[in-house]
């Protein structure tokens, strides 16, 4: 190889490239290479220092959760025709991607009940802040205004992004468990760009979402200024943002019917594992006049040469590689393999399993939430309808709670103080419920938290 | 038209009939899953939900059995081309074997099924993997500060970008301009706008670097930052990287260091030795994640010192330990890159110092969160699994096999009969990839860039990276990786010779290529025009 190169090493052809300044003239400080073996232990030693869901009964969320993964969805996301082609830049050789696009989009499509879903984007805080550049994108106007009932990842990642492209975010507060009404109609006026909330919020509470978003549209119309002309032009309103939870979606009202212009989410319930928090999917859809300023990729139908069906990426005039600094977004690489995942799996679930399952999830949610309201020293967050997850304050310590159920094989949920920072979220506590999660693990879980805030309260008062 | 006999090995078979989704089969009633019994006493619908919040009709999602769902996705799987089956010398992607150990690992429930809000006590294994990546990464990159957090490429360089616009606006200085050679990733341009800067493109010089008499007219007080690949896109190591870097830091601004090329002297050579200030990693590139036909990836970024204060929250930490819980350890020092652990049998006898690792929020420059969680840490396992196996040797061994892999393709692809019609493009010698021009096969055989392209799929190869960089006429990248053999290497090159001969007999096969894949070439301006996004449902 050398001989035909036309050099007597390797050495040389660094040497004639890398300027001998900026050559490392040492090894790398890193341990020798191992055996296939020995990683393995390795990783497996590392792996068994952590607590997983199979090691105690978690009642964690918070945004991802443990439900059943089935085992065809491993099967079919480690075939080397999934697992391992590039981006489907070629179409002919890529069918099979591209129409798992096209199914995940339509899968999507179907359960936001809005007309247009993309391949998917990272995941859900990021989709967040990606439908706000859209907004941004279409109506031009200065400010986000955000229910705090969206998961504080999501409103954080948007705040992030919007300080990029110049934006200000306001958070709009909760009474009872959700967007405080009046609050959020104050909040939006001409200057609005887009109103964002969550279906059902990280409390887990249902919101109202027609009256949101009817709320959004009425008092965010008009405008003043610059940005206000602009938008006028654009419709004249704030886009309303609903950033939902995709597992709900089979018994919930879907945002196409309450008014919602752009529907995001975290895929992770559709089929992905938890993989200490990615990677999963963010899911992003929306009414058909946005389709030319979505972001991320988007596979078409067409027919081939011979006027067989087939499918490619369409609409790539949005994208970087096209437009550069003009492109809609600059996302490349997304989440393909995990989009698979959420297809298969609601395939899996099918027409009647996604309504089962949520049915299924609403009555255990229910039953825990009471279960748990009736405890000494636990009481409700708030009274809304809960769908697979719930809030409830604890009249003790809720870090040295969780300690003495986790002592007992227990995983109670979320501290929600530790993961918001509000005042208001003090005691707090989030649980989780998935259709892992029986009665039998409910009952135990109200035993154990219970015996714990009793504890905690005594030890406290001793 | 018949098609012509080929005359190498396709990959894909031909399949007969006409493609239909999942939405299409099944029938009525069908079903896979079966839902856990309702275990718990029943409540009034309408106390649980009110009805003005439920969905009226079920989504109509596909209604098919198990059996079907699978013979469904295997079967559309088949017409996938893929890196278990082939060659994929797709320019600037680095499509490298992925080593099933990887999937292996980071499947085992204490991995994949960790949650990701369990407390850091209890994820003591996923943090110290996450820090031990991070040292290995600023190791490799030359630079003291990582997150693991940038979700791929392009998130960890908006991560970048937002980095350069904090530390100035820490400064009291308002730079808007960020600076970028002609011959970028798309991702870069886009990448500024999305942060709210201003793109400055770079001429490219001759020799096909960054033409210095340009950057030092732009380099003035209101640009931010110069984003920058090295190698580049054309495969070539800037011979001014250093003078580069010191027009830069002259001026006030950073540098950048788009790591999409990094496959090409890890271990050779370091991005902060050069003098960049932030780099991002592809870790489904370089570090061999699986590309999932298009994700997921991850991005992690190193930065240096005086960028480290703007690092997205949160960011791994280590105190040593005296302490059973650690929690009145020594303070965090983030600096202490530690070493990465031997397993089983190289470990030192007893360590001398415990660690326990957190999660540090208190940051209060930081620009904030890119995204929900610390990152995507299944591929952060399996990049951590592929640098225990390489070790430091390794790695380098990785780019210096990638570099010969590419120079000896660039030589046969240079012979005669082949460098009459795709010419190098710039320089005599590449790094891990080069470009070809097509122009003068265009001009001289009638067949474009794509025709070549096509044809090629036809001889069971992926084919190159084709019309970028933008300033190469009908330009062809080509990136090999260190894992193909010189067999696979002398096929790839005997094809185009042949499809190059071929041409200049009958240009019309290759106009009219493929042939034998499971569709012909698809109409994609039909699909733009009239977009058909989703299956049509009763």
């Amino acid at each position: 190889m050398l001989a035909a190169i036309g050099v007597g090493s390797v050495r040389e052809i660094f040497d004639s490239q890398i300027p001998a300044g900026v050559r490392l003239g040492r090894p790398l400080d890193l341990p020798d290479g191992l055996g296939e073996q020995e990683v393995y232990a390795h990783l497996r030693d590392l792996a068994a220092r952590n607590s997983s869901v199979e090691d105690e009964i978690s009642f964690m969320g918070a945004g991802m959760y443990d439900h059943y993964v089935p085992a065809l969805i491993d099967m079919l996301t480690e075939r080397s025709e999934f697992l391992t082609p590039y981006t489907p830049y070629q179409p002919e050789i890529s069918q099979g991607g591209l129409q798992v696009m096209f199914e995940y989009q339509t899968a999507i499509s179907e359960l936001t009940a809005l007309p247009v879903s993309n391949a998917s984007v990272y995941e859900g805080p990021s989709a967040v802040a990606a439908a706000g550049y859209l907004a941004k994108l279409h109506n031009g106007r200065a400010r986000f205004v955000v229910s705090a009932g969206l998961h504080p990842h999501a409103i954080e990642t948007l705040r992030t992004h919007a300080h990029g492209y110049g934006m200000e975010v306001i958070e709009v507060p909760l009474s009872d468990g959700a967007t405080d009404p009046e609050e959020w109609a104050r909040a939006i006026d001409g200057d609005t760009s887009a109103a964002i909330f969550a279906q059902p919020n990280f409390y887990g509470a249902v919101e109202d979402a027609e009256a949101l978003s009817a709320a959004a549209e009425a008092a965010g119309g008009g405008g003043s200024g610059q940005a206000g002309r602009r938008s006028e032009a654009a419709g004249g309103r704030p886009l309303v943002i609903c950033q939902v939870d995709p597992i709900a979606l089979g018994i919930l009202k879907p945002p196409g019917e309450c008014g919602v212009d752009v529907a995001v989410g975290e895929g992770q319930p559709l089929g992905n594992r938890l993989d200490f928090g990615g990677p999963s999917f963010g899911l992003f859809a929306a009414r058909e006049e946005y389709l030319r300023r979505m972001p991320g990729r988007i596979a078409g139908e067409t027919v081939d040469a011979d006027g067989r069906r087939g499918f490619v990426l369409t609409l790539q005039t949005r994208e970087q590689h096209i437009r550069r600094e003009k492109a809609t977004s600059n996302i490349c690489t997304a989440q393909a393999l995990n989009a698979l995942a959420g297809v298969v799996y609601l395939a899996w679930l099918g027409r009647a399993g996604i309504v089962e399952l949520g049915e299924l999830l609403l009555a255990r949610t229910h039953y825990a939430r009471e279960t748990l309201a009736g405890l000494d020293g636990v009481e409700k967050l708030h009274e809304r309808p809960v769908i697979r997850e719930f809030a409830v304050r604890l009249d003790a310590d809720v870090g040295a709670v969780l300690r003495r159920c986790l002592q007992q094989g227990v995983n109670p949920g979320v501290d929600l103080h530790a993961l918001t920072g509000r005042a208001q979220d003090a005691g707090g506590l989030l649980v989780a419920i998935t259709e892992r999660r029986s009665r039998a693990d409910i009952d135990r879980l109200a035993d154990v938290l219970g015996a714990a805030v009793a504890a905690e309260r005594e030890a406290v008062a001793a | 038209m018949s098609p012509p006999t080929v005359t190498g090995v396709a990959a894909i078979p031909p399949r007969g009939g006409e493609a239909r989704t999942i939405f299409q089969k099944g029938a009525p009633g069908r079903r896979a899953f079966v839902c856990p019994p309702l275990d718990v006493p029943g409540a009034d619908a309408e106390e649980l939900l009110p009805a003005r919040f439920r969905r009226a009709e079920p989504p109509r999602l596909p209604e098919v059995s198990e059996p079907e769902i699978v013979r469904h996705y295997v079967g559309i799987s088949k017409r996938n081309f893929d890196l278990d089956s082939g060659f994929y010398p797709l320019g600037s992607c680095t499509m490298k074997h992925n080593p099933r150990l990887h999937e292996r690992v980071a499947a085992l429930p204490g991995h994949a099924r960790l949650h990701p809000l369990q407390h850091p006590e209890r994820a003591q294994g996923a943090l110290e993997l996450m820090w031990n990546l991070q040292s290995a990464l600023s190791e490799i990159s030359g630079l003291p500060y990582v997150s693991l957090q940038p979700s791929a490429g392009s998130h960890g360089e908006l991560a970048g970008v937002l980095l350069t616009r904090a530390y100035h606006e820490d400064r009291g200085e308002t730079r808007r301009k960020v600076l970028i050679p002609d011959t970028a990733h798309g991702t870069n341009p886009a990448t500024v706008t999305m942060a709210g800067m201003e793109v400055v493109k770079l001429a490219t010089d001759a020799a096909g670097g960054v033409d210095v008499e340009d950057l030092r007219a732009k380099s003035g007080p209101d640009v931010a930052c110069l984003m920058l690949t090295n190698p580049n896109t054309l495969g070539l190591f800037d011979p001014n990287i250093e003078e580069i870097a010191a027009i830069v830091h002259g001026a006030g601004a950073t540098l950048y260091y788009d790591g999409a090329n990094l496959n090409a002297v890890m271990g050779l050579s370091r991005p902060g030795d050069m003098g960049f200030d932030i780099v991002h990693f592809n870790l489904h590139k370089s570090f061999t994640q699986p590309h999932g036909g298009g994700g997921p990836g991850s991005g992690p970024i190193a930065v240096s010192e005086r960028i480290a204060p703007f690092l997205p929250r949160p960011v791994v930490v280590r105190r040593e330990s005296t302490h059973r819980n650690g929690r009145q350890g020594a303070p965090a020092d983030e600096r202490d890159r530690g070493e990465v652990p031997h397993a089983n049998g190289h470990a030192p006898a007893a360590p001398s110092r415990t660690f326990v690792y957190d999660l540090d929020y208190d940051r209060p420059k930081s620009i904030g969160r890119l995204r929900g969680f610390q990152g995507n840490y299944g591929c952060l396992v399996r990049a951590y699994a592929y640098i225990c196996s390489l070790g430091a040797d390794g790695l380098k061994d990785a780019s210096e096999v990638a570099v010969l892999n590419a120079n000896y393709l660039l030589a046969r692809l240079q012979e005669k009969g082949v460098v009459e019609h795709l010419p190098l493009a710039y320089g005599q010698l590449c790094m891990h990839e080069f470009v070809l021009s097509g122009g003068p096969m265009k001009r001289g055989l009638q067949i474009k860039t794509l025709d070549l392209a096509k044809r090629l799929l036809d001889f069971g190869y992926h084919p190159p990276t084709v019309y970028f960089p933008l300033l190469v006429d009908e330009a062809l990248m080509i990136e090999p990786t260190e894992t193909e053999t010189k067999e696979t290497l002398d096929g790839f090159a005997d094809a185009i010779a042949a499809i190059l001969k071929e041409a200049a007999e009958d240009p019309e096969i290759a106009r009219n290529a493929p042939y034998s894949t499971p569709v012909r070439r698809l109409d994609e301006v039909a699909a733009a025009k009239r977009p058909v996004i989703r299956q049509a449902l009763d």
